[in-house]
């Protein structure tokens, strides 16, 4: 390679560099801004998801292009809680923006194998309780896309201790009737009257406040248990990664 | 700990588990939903009888389930085992505890920009089969969900919307497969039936109900014009298991209202056609309307019934067109029967022996504009009829209104309206609405009661003595099935685009409708 040469073509180019990078940095700035107050309140603050998805990665299911994203941001996602904004084409532009930087850290070192992870996973019965491609149980979350909306951190802690952060939407009841019948089950719905929950046996049940002796939501509780002590840490990284490949796309 | 959670996993029942078998044997529980029509017999009749003529006037709402679409709900819920499942428009669906009315899932459907629909993007409700609910969307896909959950499982492609075709209609569930029709018969597709695998989503046979090139019937569109010859499928058939025929409904050829394009018969629309599920070979049609001009859709209930005919037990199709003529079929055969007039029309000038009917050619649309009774809304719609074997009476609501058609360009581009007419409303006529009962095998009027618009209501027969209706203004009311005596009412603050239904919750009955944007369920005072 001729440096003298690349120089030389470069040189021209970086002269402007200075303003155009200034502008560009104003402009991430006022992205992350906006991000934090417009966003951040469902995508986590910085942008690995929570109630939202998980932007800090390289592809987003929805937003395939810039314009595909810019879009959603502006109207939203039909059938999701992803709402539509009023923020200006310019401000937009500017999240947008931001978002891809998101995606841009350095991906996640996941020390361990997919392919055996997938095997652990069956090993360990994970399918009793959590469904993957339309197959396995109801009790816990669905996988098909848990790689697309949690870090490998967040899946790494929830093996290890899934009580750390029980997933929105799982709260765990037990449940006395007044006639003496005892249950433990996941919350479904509830009113002011009234509550659903599915016992772990699947089956759903729904009381009158007014049929129950106590309803006790055991919000630190979770119906898995830790895997802590069953895995090897090898297994672990190996279940981590193999979690962290579901994106949804199958 | 692990392990016996496993066990209880494993050991535990598989909820909402609905096989063929209860579905054909609906009648031996009358307390659910199974199927769009109640039946396979489609005579959405139910033998419950707490609520009855004595008692009905006390019935009050027990709870209320809210949409937040402004759009038309024309769902028919199915309930069982302790759950309702509705649709919601335009292409949603959710699970509702029958206990408490309290929501157990939602599947919310994220759809493409630009749906067309001519009519609102509606939804008449989901099939259920085994442990799976089936669902249509205005996207023209059929999605499966894990009825326990809401889950997809599968989500497969019927056609391709941006053509114009759209899926409104309730799927049938039958022995291994979910029969489902089409809509789009204003935008030039081509009509057909389909019946897939509830297992996987593939496509098990397709019966195009306008035929291609080498098929028979084809002859009966001139030039290329088969390939936008319409016959959409949009309503919800009916089954008869013991002949194991399949019989559903088609809508107008099109373009709707320019017959000149497509001269001939133009099978198989405004027909009623006999399939074998297993395969979707066609075993008879019969063809209503001959080469429609009136877009008049032969999209309605076939209710099927077993009666003395001239003194024969025969296997019936009752048919109450929208063209304003009632129809009685041998379903075995498809042989025409009777053919009468039961509502106000001028389009036809009787109906020959064969039951094909002489047409008034004043009525065909010109430039200058033609008069004609029914409207392209028709004499009768999608929504359903009822037959009482209580009273042996068939229910229909009536719409009498006539319009005023101008000839219109009709240029068929995808996706985009192919009718061929402007309408114009009748001024210093009021539309009237009516539900009337008929002599089943006669179609003769016996009773009828006017309403203020024509309806778009469906109707329910029940063993208490009753029928159910609703009105465009909102009125829900129930009726003395064997006289129209008007037995109590209830303004639901919305207008009624949908058919009742009823079923046992804990031991008691209710009766459940769509109205505005609110579903909902009456029961008797406890």
């Amino acid at each position: 390679m001729n440096h003298r040469f690349l120089i030389s073509l470069l040189l021209p180019l970086a002269l402007c560099l200075p303003a155009a990078l200034s502008a560009q940095s104003a402009q991430m700035e006022q992205g992350k801004r906006l991000f934090e107050s417009q966003c951040g309140s469902c995508h986590g603050p910085l942008g690995n998801g929570g109630k939202g998805a998980n932007l800090a990665q390289p592809q987003l299911r929805h937003a395939t292009s810039d314009q595909a994203l810019q879009s959603i941001i502006r109207r939203g996602i039909p059938g999701t809680e992803m709402p539509g904004s009023f923020l200006t084409p310019s401000q937009v532009s500017s999240i947008a923006a931001y978002v891809r930087t998101l995606g841009r850290v350095e991906p996640e070192q996941i020390p361990g194998d997919a392919g055996r992870g997938a095997q652990t996973y069956a090993s360990l019965n994970c399918q009793t309780c959590h469904a993957l491609g339309g197959q396995g149980g109801i009790i816990g979350p669905v996988l098909d896309d848990i790689g697309a909306r949690r870090s490998a951190a967040y899946l790494r802690e929830a093996l290890v201790e899934p009580e750390a952060s029980v997933p929105r939407g799982f709260l765990q009841l037990r449940v006395v009737t007044k006639d003496g019948r005892a249950f433990t089950g996941i919350r479904v719905n509830e009113d002011g009257f009234s509550v659903q929950f599915r016992a772990l046996t699947g089956r759903l049940h729904s009381f009158w406040k007014d049929e129950l002796e106590t309803l006790d939501k055991e919000w630190q509780r979770s119906p898995m248990e830790s895997y802590e002590a069953e895995l090897t840490p090898g297994q672990t990284d190996d279940l981590v990664s193999y979690l962290v490949s579901l994106k949804g796309d199958t | 700990m692990k392990a016996l959670l496993l066990l209880l996993v494993i050991a535990a029942p598989v909820t909402a588990q609905v096989p063929y078998e209860r579905i054909l044997d609906a009648a031996s529980e009358p307390g659910s939903w199974l199927t769009y029509s109640g039946s396979y017999g489609a005579q959405r009749y139910s033998t419950l009888d707490q609520i009855d003529r004595d008692n009905v006037d006390q019935l009050q709402p027990a709870w209320i389930y809210q949409t937040r679409s402004t759009q038309k709900f024309e769902v028919s819920p199915l309930v069982v085992d302790g759950v309702m499942y509705i649709t919601e428009p335009p292409s949603d669906a959710t699970a509702l505890d029958l206990r408490t009315g309290r929501p157990l899932w939602r599947y919310r459907r994220s759809l493409p920009q630009g749906i067309v629909t001519c009519c609102g993007q509606v939804n008449r409700g989901v099939a259920l089969l085994d442990d799976q609910v089936f669902l249509g969307t205005v996207d023209a896909h059929l999605v499966a969900l894990d009825a326990r959950t809401g889950l997809v499982r599968w989500d497969v492609e019927v056609a391709e919307h941006t053509e114009g075709y759209a899926i409104t209609v309730a799927p049938l569930a039958l022995d291994g497969k979910i029969i489902v029709g089409i809509a789009g018969g204003e935008y030039g597709i081509r009509g057909f039936l389909d019946a897939y695998d509830p297992a996987t989503g593939e496509r098990l046979w397709r019966f195009w109900t306008v035929p291609g090139p080498g098929e028979p019937g084809h002859d009966t569109w001139s030039g290329d014009s088969w390939q936008r010859g319409g016959a959409p499928t949009w309503v919800t058939g009916a089954y008869d298991a013991e002949l194991d025929l399949l019989y559903w409904g088609t809508g107008n050829p099109g373009p709707d209202f320019i017959g000149e394009v497509r001269e001939g018969d133009n099978l198989y629309s405004e027909s009623v056609i006999a399939l074998d599920p297993d395969t979707g070979e066609l075993k008879w049609y019969f063809q209503f309307l001959p080469h429609d001009i009136h877009d008049y859709d032969s999209t309605q209930i076939p209710v099927l019934l077993d009666a003395d005919f001239e003194g024969v037990p025969r296997k019936l199709l009752l048919f109450p067109n929208r063209n304003a003529f009632y129809y009685v079929l041998d379903r075995v055969t498809g042989e025409f029967l009777v053919g009468k007039q039961f509502a106000r029309q001028n389009w036809a000038l009787g109906l020959d022996e064969n039951g094909r009917p002489i047409e008034n050619p004043e009525t065909i649309p010109d430039l200058d504009g033609a008069l004609v009774y029914p409207d392209d809304d028709g004499a009768a719609n999608w929504y359903s009829p009822t037959f009482s074997p209580q009273t042996n009476l068939i229910y229909q609501n009536v719409r009498e209104t006539g319009a005023t058609y101008y000839l219109a360009d009709a240029t068929y581009e995808p996706g985009k309206i192919y009718m061929g007419a402007s309408r114009r409303r009748i001024s210093g006529e009021d539309p009237r609405g009516f539900l009337r009962a008929l002599n089943p095998l006669t179609g003769d009027l016996v009773w009828e009661i006017q309403v203020h618009s024509p309806p778009w209501a469906g109707l329910m027969a029940t063993a208490g003595g009753l029928v159910f209706s609703g009105t465009t203004e909102g009125d829900f009311f129930a009726a003395d099935a064997r006289t129209g005596e008007v037995l109590w009412r209830f303004q639901t603050g919305g207008g009624i685009y949908a058919n009742p239904i009823t079923y046992l919750s804990e031991g008691h009955q209710y009766v459940a409708i769509a109205a505005g944007s609110a579903l909902i369920n009456f029961a008797l005072p406890r």
